[in-house]
């Protein structure tokens, strides 16, 4: 088990200006806020589930850029088609990665089905990923800070977070209108 | 070709689709877009992206905004409910976001249940602040589409264009 907030990090940690990174709601963009505040961070507050199908259509629209998701168990167990419908449209440019701390976090921390006998690297192959991992150890994490770099090619990480009560770091603006402009300057530039 | 009083309104719908640099087409597939949908997955220009959920079709088009690319979500009036939190994001973010319904549980409808969310839709959207623009007449739809579209881009709201039942003829199921 990693602690998720080093963990994005090291991941972004000097990222190159191409790479367009979003958050799924709750523990996951108070973790990309604390990561650095950058104009091409789109942190959701709200719209649970939305976040993948989000990174997919800023994936197909802007090809020349990467785009990394970052997401909780919760949001992606609540969009689970979408995995389905990346991994046929299987985008090059995009990487999708699930911080797992098996619980929903901003509720109180009640289970989620990945505490139980879900597998979601197996649901990921399921639908379609030709490439997916599990990640627990900080010695995969430079893997995938390179796959989320420079590989061409989707790719679906699963990985595995200690559930943790950390201070919550707020994005620049909880304004939506703000912050969508903001990004979409970065996105389109 | 498809036609409602002698015009072919899913051509126009997509000549108006073509004119607005509609890239992306999502939609969960319906019977009464099918004609549309046709002409959108021959368009070179064009990419059909077929959904599990038509709430992934909001935040798939907020998203490909957000990158500079234009795209409209096409589905049935049942599929409207799937998609009422998911509106939070365009709403939230006044994200431009169209889409064209295709109407079931008005007139004519044969299935009871496709009332209870066909006879919803137009509260659930204007529930959630999407402006809705209702077509029941062929001649009607061309400039209608344009309208929304140009509503929905221009001023980055989201806007609806509900194609009622009795342009696109009630469906008759029949035993055998």
């Amino acid at each position: 088990m990693l602690k998720r907030r080093p963990s994005i990090k090291y991941l972004l940690e000097d990222r190159p200006s191409d790479l367009l990174a979003v958050s799924g709601l709750g523990s996951c963009t108070w973790d990309l806020s604390a990561a650095g505040n950058v104009p091409g961070n789109f942190c959701f507050i709200g719209a649970m589930g939305q976040a993948a199908p989000f990174s997919l259509g800023l994936a197909l629209a802007q090809p020349q850029k990467r785009i990394v998701l970052f997401t909780g168990d919760g949001d992606i167990l609540m969009s689970l088609g979408m995995l389905t419908t990346i991994a046929n449209l299987a985008p090059a440019n995009l990487c999708v990665v699930v911080l797992d701390n098996e619980v929903y976090g901003e509720t109180g921390g009640q289970p989620t089905a990945t505490a139980g006998c879900t597998d979601l690297v197996s649901m990921a192959r399921g639908a379609g990923f030709s490439s997916a991992s599990e990640v627990s150890r900080e010695s995969e994490l430079q893997e995938l800070r390179d796959i989320i770099r420079n590989r061409n090619a989707l790719h679906f990480s699963n990985v595995k977070v200690l559930s943790e009560a950390l201070p919550l770091v707020f994005p620049f603006s909880f304004d939506g209108v703000t912050s969508i402009n903001r990004f979409r300057d970065a996105a389109v530039a | 070709m498809a036609t409602t009083q002698g015009i072919d309104w899913h051509a126009d719908i997509f000549s108006v689709l073509v004119g607005q640099n509609i890239s992306i087409v999502t939609h969960v597939p319906d019977a009464g877009h099918g004609p549309l949908l046709k002409m959108c997955d021959e368009a070179p220009g064009i990419k059909l992206v077929t959904l599990t959920s038509e709430q992934d079709g909001v935040g798939l088009l907020c998203g490909a905004w957000a990158g500079g690319t234009k795209g409209v979500l096409l589905m049935q009036s049942s599929g409207v409910g799937n998609t009422v939190n998911a509106l939070s994001l365009p709403a939230s973010c006044r994200i431009p976001l169209l889409t064209i319904v295709s109407m079931r549980g008005e007139w004519g409808e044969f299935v009871p249940w496709q009332i209870p969310m066909g006879q919803g839709t137009p509260g659930v959207l204007e529930a959630m602040g999407v402006r809705i623009f209702r077509i029941n007449e062929a001649h009607e739809v061309g400039a209608t589409v344009e309208a929304a579209a140009n509503l929905a881009f221009n001023t980055r709201q989201s806007a609806a264009v509900l194609l009622s039942q009795k342009l696109i003829g009630a469906k008759q199921f029949k035993e055998g």
